[in-house]
């Protein structure tokens, strides 16, 4: 009965009629921003020059991709993602767990509290802080090398050398981000059940067997939930971190794909070549979502979506 | 809620050791000043006076006098004047249409069975999975005729997903019949939205909010990418050029060996200006983050 239906339709459209409206800003910044930005990855398939236009420029089929695949550049930018992310999963993931647990061993509210507002903090500092805070404090005139030359010792070079900026870059997001990270674990931390400890205290369960065994299985789906989310992101590793500390350390060690990007598109003029490079990454980034979601599934856990 | 009641011992643990309890102590107390040490010494080194700066080699951890010399300096209508009214203008302007666009959204994804929820609900979710890289962006925002617009710092992250399903998440958990007895009474959506359900989340709100005033204010790639008229940056992208890159403010200080001291007095205000509306603003909210963003978040 296509009628009813369609009649029924209407009636929708107009009892909602005003949510509609009210949708509509939204959607239409998705729409432009979101989607109509697709459009843009044609030029991924082009020799793009901007004084021509997408309509003027020469259509150079997969010759871009093809490029991307022998480019010693773009490999490195690989190389140098992937290794960060690598580092990050390593020592920055655990961190806010690991806080986390201490945070919530705290039997002082008060105290906890106030702890707690201290390591957010760093979070809504913007990263040209971040990066001027960390330069200020160890760069070559910087607080640490200005103290150890007052005491006679050598200084250390860390902003600049290229073999410190690896360690140096997750020890910034820790600092910048740990804390804030916790939030979530807390309130899983929060939502045990408090008779489970109690239970496996009386059983005789010390204080590393009840984190083992009640603790951890607590925090499980949220552990996995982000890592999950981790997993899809680890081709991007803080673009404006990189950005800004690029010049400084060197392309060798600090170009990324997300500058590399930048750097050969935008700053470079070769925007098709670059496109299609982000057009792999970000292809690639959701096809990594989707499997570690299926894995995710495979175990017996809930994901980010069904 | 219990995350925010007082944790007491509970009664089944056996007290724990003193050696236990100081090891802790210390572990605060060393997280504390990680955090807040490279502050103290960045506030202390603007606030003293250019000789003490040069005496203590550069760094000042706690000043023997206090001067605003230096705030002076870089309030008395030079670049980085401008450069903070134009980020105070961005993030004002920003933030007030960011937090309309999201909750009027947010509000009608959170009835329902409202005509076309699904499809847009799902509109949004996808941007998790796949967001046009940096040069689609810039070719929209071109094509649009923003660059080099202020317009182009808010338009191209008017509505963060993320922001948008917490709220919603949050809007669904108020009770349905609060809505179905305003209705009933004949209140338009537009004024339960205002009457009833904006008034039980100013919490969520509120966090929402200063998520969208710190990515305005913070906002520094946005610019550098598509704001080309150096007289248009805001604060973060002058902070950069001056505190990070080490160039000389145009035409307000030289940038000679013997007056670097001084210089970093300057550097430094320049930092705890950028910082400043952050951790002013930042304890009247903080208190929200886990009731107002948890409670959505969990259920989105």
């Amino acid at each position: 009965m296509p009628d009813a239906l369609s009649t029924k339709r209407t009636h929708r459209l107009r009892r909602d009629a005003a949510l509609l409206l009210m949708m509509a800003p939204a959607v239409a910044y998705f729409a432009v921003f979101h989607y109509g930005a697709l459009f843009g990855y044609a030029i991924a398939f082009q020799d793009y020059v901007p004084f021509l236009g997408v309509g003027g420029s020469t259509w150079v089929g997969f010759d871009n991709f093809a490029q991307l695949v022998e480019d010693p550049a773009v490999w490195s930018a690989v190389v140098n993602t992937l290794q960060i992310s690598g580092l990050q999963l390593v020592f920055f993931f655990p961190a806010p767990i690991a806080l986390a647990i201490f945070l919530h061993s705290l039997t002082y509210g008060t105290v906890r509290r106030f702890v707690q507002s201290v390591v957010y903090l760093p979070h809504f500092i913007s990263w040209v802080i971040v990066v001027a805070l960390f330069q200020q404090m160890l760069g070559g005139a910087g607080l640490l090398n200005t103290w150890l030359a007052d005491n006679g010792w050598h200084a250390i070079d860390i902003i600049g050398n290229p073999s410190a900026f690896q360690p140096l870059m997750v020890v910034q997001i820790i600092w910048k981000d740990c804390g804030w990270g916790t939030i979530i674990f807390l309130a899983a931390l929060y939502q045990v059940n408090e008779q489970l400890y109690e239970a496996s205290a009386i059983d005789g369960a010390g204080y590393w067997r009840r984190l083992w065994h009640v603790t951890l299985p607590g925090l499980r789906p949220i552990i996995l939930l982000l890592f999950i989310l981790k997993l899809g992101d680890i081709l991007s590793v803080g673009f404006e971190q990189m950005f800004l500390q690029r010049d400084a350390f060197g392309p060798e060690v600090a170009e990324v794909l997300d500058t590399f990007v930048y750097y050969t598109g935008v700053a470079g003029g070769d925007w098709g070549y670059a496109t299609a490079v982000g057009l792999v990454k970000g292809v690639l980034g959701a096809v990594l979502v989707f499997a570690a979601n299926k894995v995710a599934h495979r175990i017996g856990e809930e994901g980010i979506y069904r | 809620m219990s995350i925010l009641s007082r944790t007491a011992q509970p009664a089944w643990l056996p007290k724990p050791s003193p050696l236990l309890v100081l090891a802790k102590a210390v572990a605060l107390v060393i997280i504390v000043a990680l955090v807040l040490f490279p502050f103290l010494v960045v506030v202390s080194t603007s606030l003293a006076p250019q000789d003490e700066v040069i005496d203590k080699g550069g760094w000042v951890i706690w000043p023997d006098r206090i001067t605003v010399q230096a705030y002076q300096d870089i309030l008395a209508g030079g670049i980085v004047t401008r450069a903070t009214m134009v980020s105070a203008g961005v993030t004002i302007v920003g933030t007030a249409l960011s937090l309309v666009c999201t909750t009027l959204l947010a509000y009608a994804l959170a009835r329902p069975g409202v005509f076309g929820g699904r499809p847009v609900l799902l509109m949004v979710l996808f941007t998790f999975l796949f967001t046009p890289g940096m040069i689609p962006t810039y070719l929209v925002v071109q094509a649009m005729g923003l660059l080099d617009s202020y317009s182009a710092l808010i338009f191209p992250v008017l509505v963060n997903a993320f922001n948008l399903v917490v709220l919603r998440g949050f809007f669904q958990g108020i009770p349905t019949d609060l809505f179905e007895a305003a209705r009933i009474d004949g209140a338009g959506e537009l004024r339960v939205l205002r009457k009833i359900v904006m008034p039980l989340s100013k919490a969520a709100i509120a966090v929402i909010g200063l998520f969208y005033a710190v990515s305005y204010w913070n906002s520094f790639f946005t610019a550098v990418l598509y704001l080309n008229d150096s007289s248009k940056w805001p604060i973060q992208v002058v902070l950069r050029q001056y505190v990070i890159e080490g160039s000389p403010l145009a035409g307000s200080i030289e940038t000679q060996e013997a007056q670097l001291s001084a210089v970093n007095s300057i550097q430094m205000a320049v930092v705890v200006l950028a910082m400043l509306p952050i951790v002013v603003i930042y304890p009247f909210i903080q208190r929200h983050f886990v009731r107002g963003v948890l409670t959505g978040a969990i259920k989105a």
